[in-house]
């Protein structure tokens, strides 16, 4: 066939193709397809249009969408295409609908009922074209009514049919895992369908279900090994190779399942151990599929249980792909390199150099990867280069989305390794400069509370040392013309924190600073919001420490105009530092202690410190406080309501209340301990003290709102902090998500660490650029065993090191848990430990044999027809037999095979299909293939009976 | 999920063929088609066949004037997604002799169609090329 199209493509449309392959300009191909949209609208809808025709036009469609272009006025005609009877028409219509529509498209409601049809058909390619539909148009909604069809089609006597349909529950897994929880056996019994290519997709479902439950199909394990020894033995078809090698993308996926199962599990792993071997070996590393195969070994070797031989041969693999002068092989190296580093971090070393070719590459993807790897390989020794040298990069790309990655690894990285205060500090400084408002906020709350912490728990003097060079090096920055937001957040909290800690600054210096900030930076109210705060707290800790305060002109003017601000939590927070200005130095030290923000809140649910003033108001004839339960409606509430809004009152009713005003004095006391519950994780220290010392009545409702108000500033400040405690206990899961929240107590033992070895580094820094290089990412030779041997002991408690092994140590959390749950039953059942593995199996396979001989028997039936076949069954037929034969003792006798079958119950309807199918004789198979053939070639028959053709056929 | 999509674009960065395994709106897809197309024209011969967008990696292999794209997880194995680039095209030859350009443009659905077989869910699940292009041929003989 060649390139000027088909028998029935018209000159119209060769020419709409032609010219937008000729068009030489976006704008020209816009021209095109814009007057193409204005000759389909008009012709589209013409009544009776030949359905070549249509069809043609509906792919002139799905050109305007795919140069993107509104089609929407045509959804309609694809839509009704897929009814048509053509097979290539309605195929055509059901690909524009999938091209057009997605799942949740009004249109698709009037696509079921055509699938269901269709689906219904003895036609196994309509069969098919329908299912390819429910991959794409069933949404979770509409899934009950197609699954039943689908799980009939699954013992569908062709493959392809087969195929599909697994790919279809597949795709509702996807989508909604519970509609097909009840039919996850199917996938396993699929996976011993005597079809390679069934087979071959149902690893697609399997390999989603093992990475959600691993656990479930540990049994497994024996069958994927043998498939794939079988697969890499080539006893499948020949038609699955590819480039001489045996199905090596059903290879890849089984070593995919394979590092699933394996990882942390040594019993599973050495049933892997021989089969992975032999592909290493087997694999020619001279094309490019088999160095996809041998990196997929790679990637299995390194997450299932370790083996040392195999470790040896992906290390090998490893240094082929990075000796390599393909691009692509090096950046799978040191992927690879990656991968297997957890394991042996040995292995980095002998490719130092080529890591760092890497890292200098022009190549932009080689160079990320390469960051990802230094990434995984950084420890306290080598932190400084490689952080330097992100940065350095961080610094050089425009590309937001990596900028913002790249940026939070230098703070996390920083966090744990970080040599010296100095040297966090500083490098903070510059991934906050840089990268600015990329940054999450997440990670300034946190170097706020790294600061207000220390990293020393025991050293004060070491806190106190980081907070100085910290307030010092903000100061120095100040200077700069624009500072990110966030940047500037972290700054004004640190210098109201510690600006004066150390006497070293004055606090008209301080102040002077904050309202530079304040004033340089008044469109941002969150920063303005920061430097109020931070100038409250300078000017407490001076009253405090019993000095007189002096507020600087521009800072009264700034006063003045926050107290004006249309911003509340502005004029706020400016009346509270009013306020805190006019008080004694003890009532100010009891409001803003000095260095308190790391002490937990404790806060009084019960509000018992206003016992006295309940008594005492209940004695002077208040009504006592009527629990909101025991009320009878919400007139309290209201009244608060009204009483808090003075224009809110709608009801002019309601001032009957007027008698009742000692009772909503009480009545406001639930509501501000329903405030203050609510914000138990939220309020800074400082504010609920202080209401509650001065419980005049009025500052108490006006705390409530006042609360509510400060949730958007600062509560993601201070939220982490109650929570500390438990977090800081808590394990690996939740560190990751926290983006190094919880390192404190990592980087201390890496701080201490970096002390040691210190020294040591700065000796090497002597030879040439690349080997110094080298030398600061690897560290010497011998040092470096010592060192990340002991690096490993140390750091085993800190974050890095758990978050590092996270998949693993998940694992074995996992096995852990189900060790107690399968034993049991084990135990109980066959006593023998060894009988474990195999003994879940042995339902699944005894459900299939019952199945699996009966078909086997009508396939090579069928296929001793056609000659090509034949050659294909034997193949089949040994790689079936024996999976099961692996398992467990074989019921090789297909009689008891098909006396099986019924037995098994749990099967249903599928079961007595397929022994129903296997009673009839070969012919009658035959003949409704035939069947098939010819409606295939055009005579559908109108009629919907098929006894009639098969009577005239067989 | 593996792939999320694939794509043909020439080497004017003009769009053949794309078939999304999530959904995406127009603009979306115009927006993603265009930046990702960039990168990878401008890249050269001797660099990775790889590039990183977002949180998608994009193999991509390059045949005379079209660039085969195929957008895909994190976790895939890019060089396999490689070869799955050739084995589609190696199946487009069988079936349409020396394939070229305007052969995917003249017969859209067909090439199509072979994605369709090939590709399901965003996964691979046929690699048979005999597989891949029977049921095609039988339509094509029917009709």
């Amino acid at each position: 066939m060649g390139s000027q199209g088909g028998f029935y493509q018209s000159k119209e449309f060769l020419d709409l193709v032609k010219s937008i392959g000729e068009a030489r300009s976006k704008a020209e191909e816009d021209r095109i397809v814009l007057s193409e949209i204005e000759t389909l609208k008009r012709r589209i809808s013409e009544p009776d249009t030949p359905k070549r025709k249509m069809k043609e036009y509906i792919i002139r469609l799905v050109y305007v969408e795919m140069l993107g272009h509104d089609a929407s006025f045509g959804y309609i005609h694809a839509v009704k295409m897929t009814h048509d009877d053509t097979l290539l028409v309605k195929r055509t219509g059901y690909l524009a609908v999938t091209l057009f529509l997605n799942e949740d498209h009004d249109l698709i409601i009037l696509i079921v009922n055509t699938i269901q049809k269709d689906l219904k058909s003895d036609n196994y390619l309509v069969v098919c074209v329908a299912l390819n539909a429910v991959c794409k148009l069933i949404n979770e909604e509409t899934i009950p009514a197609v699954l039943p069809q689908i799980v009939e089609l699954l013992a569908h006597p062709k493959e392809a049919v087969r195929k599909k349909a697994i790919m279809a529950l597949h795709r509702f897994y996807q989508k909604s895992p519970s509609s097909v929880s009840h039919l996850v056996s199917n996938f396993r019994k699929r996976l011993c369908d005597n079809d390679p290519g069934v087979m071959g997709a149902t690893l697609c479902p399997l390999f989603d279900l093992i990475t959600n439950d691993v656990n479930s199909y540990k049994d497994l394990v024996i069958s994927f090994v043998s498939i794939l020894k079988q697969v890499a033995e080539r006893r499948l078809p020949k038609a699955y190779d590819y480039h001489q090698m045996p199905a090596p993308f059903i290879q890849i996926k089984l070593l995919k399942i394979l590092a699933l199962l394996g990882s942390g599990d040594k019993q599973a792993s050495e049933n892997m151990y021989t089969v992975v071997g032999d592909i290493f070996r087997k694999c020619d590393s001279s094309s490019n599929i088999g160095n996809a195969v041998l990196y997929e070994c790679i990637c299995c070797v390194s997450s299932i249980y370790p083996n040392p031989k195999l470790l040896e041969s992906a290390a090998d693999a490893i240094s082929r792909f990075l000796k390599s002068d393909s691009h692509n092989l090096k950046y799978m190296g040191i992927d690879a390199l990656g991968r297997l580093i957890k394991i042996s971090p040995e292995i980095a070393e002998q490719h130092q150099l080529a890591v760092i070719d890497c890292l200098e590459d022009p190549d932009d993807t080689l160079k990320r990867k390469t960051f990802e790897l230094l990434y995984k390989m950084t420890k306290s020794t080598n932190v400084e280069v490689i952080v330097d040298r992100m940065i350095d990069y961080m610094i050089s790309i425009n590309d937001n989305h990596y900028k913002t990655e790249i940026a939070s690894r230098c703070v996390e990285l920083a966090e744990q390794f970080a040599p010296s205060n100095q040297w966090f500090i500083q490098t903070m400084n510059k991934v906050f400069e840089h990268a600015g408002d990329l940054v999450n906020i997440k990670v300034a709350h946190n170097l706020m509370r790294l600061i207000a912490e220390g990293f020393g728990e025991d050293d004060n003097t070491a806190d106190s040392q980081l907070r100085s060079s910290a307030v010092e090096s903000y100061l120095y920055i100040l200077g700069e013309p624009k500072l990110p937001s966030v940047f500037l957040q972290v700054i004004c909290w640190v210098l109201g924190e510690y600006g004066t800690a150390d006497g070293k600054y004055s606090a008209s210096y301080i102040t002077g600073k904050l309202c530079d900030v304040a004033e340089a930076y008044s469109n941002d109210e969150t920063v303005k919001a920061y430097a109020v705060t931070a100038l409250m707290k300078i000017y407490a800790f001076e009253i405090a420490a019993g000095r007189m305060v002096d507020m600087l002109p521009e800072c009264h003017s700034l006063m003045e105009e926050f107290l004006a601000s249309h911003s509340t939590d502005l004029q706020q927070r400016a009346y509270e530092l009013q306020a805190v200005i006019g008080l004694d130095a003890h009532a100010v030290e009891s409001i803003m202690p000095s260095d308190a923000s790391c002490e937990d809140i404790e806060v009084d649910k019960a509000l018992s410190f206003l016992n006295g003033y309940i008594q005492e108001s209940i004695e002077k004839g208040a009504q006592p406080y009527i629990p909101e339960s025991e009320r009878s409606g919400m007139l309290n509430i209201s009244n608060f309501r009204n009483q808090d809004h003075h224009e809110a009152s709608s009801h002019g009713l309601r001032f009957e209340a007027y008698e009742l005003p000692k009772q909503t004095v009480q009545a406001r006391i639930p509501p501000a301990s329903l405030a203050s519950t609510e914000l138990v994780p939220v309020p800074e220290p400082v504010y609920p003290r202080e209401s509650y010392q001065t419980t005049t009545v009025p500052s108490v409702s006006s705390d409530a709102a006042e609360l509510k108000l400060r949730l958007d500033g600062v509560q993601k400040k201070w939220g982490r902090q109650t929570h500390f405690p438990s977090t800081s206990t808590s394990n690996s899961t939740s560190q990751k998500t926290v983006n190094g929240i919880t390192q404190v107590d990592g980087s201390n033992t890496a701080n201490s660490r970096t002390r040691e070895t210190y020294d040591s580094r700065k000796q090497v820094e002597i030879s040439p650029e690349k080997q110094k290089l080298a030398a600061s990412l690897f560290g010497g030779p011998s040092k470096t065993e010592k060192k990340s041997a002991t690096g490993h002991k140390s750091s085993k408690p800190s974050s890095h090191m758990v978050k590092s092994h996270a998949p693993k140590s998940s694992m074995e959390v996992a096995s852990e848990k189900t060790s107690p749950v399968q034993q049991p039953p084990d135990l109980l059942d066959f006593g023998e430990p060894t009988v474990k593995s195999t003994a879940p199996s042995l339902d699944p396979f005894k459900d299939l044999e019952g199945l699996l001989e009966p078909t086997t028997q009508v396939s090579s039936a069928v296929n001793h027809s056609s000659t090509a076949a034949v050659t294909k069954s034997p193949d089949i037929m040994g790689l079936y037999t024996e999976t099961p034969a692996g398992a467990h003792h074989k019921d090789s006798d297909i009689l008891s095979g098909l006396s099986n079958s019924p037995m098994t119950n749990m099967v249903g309807g599928t079961t007595t299909m397929q022994v129903a199918q296997s009673s009839k004789s070969p012919n009658l198979k035959d003949s409704l293939e035939k069947d098939a053939l010819v409606r295939q070639m055009g005579v559908t028959p109108s009629s919907q009976n098929p006894n009639l053709f098969k009577d005239l056929l067989g | 999920m593996g792939i999320r999509f694939i794509l043909m674009v020439n080497k004017q960065g003009q769009t053949r063929l794309a078939q999304y395994y999530e959904w995406l709106t127009l603009e979306e897809r115009r927006a993603l088609e265009g930046e990702i197309v960039r990168k990878c024209l401008a890249r050269n011969e001797q660099q990775c066949s790889f590039v990183e967008h977002r949180n998608y990696k994009i193999v991509y292999r390059r045949y005379a004037s079209l660039f085969f794209l195929v957008g895909v997880d994190n976790d895939e194995n890019e060089l396999a997604i490689l070869e799955f680039i050739h084995l589609l095209v190696e199946t487009m030859d069988r079936h349409f002799g020396n394939v070229c350009e305007l052969d995917i443009m003249f017969h859209l659905e067909k090439a199509h169609f072979m994605l369709e077989e090939m590709v399901m869910n965003g996964s691979i699940v046929e690699t048979s090329k005999a597989n891949i292009l029977s049921p095609i041929q039988l339509m094509d003989k029917a009709s």
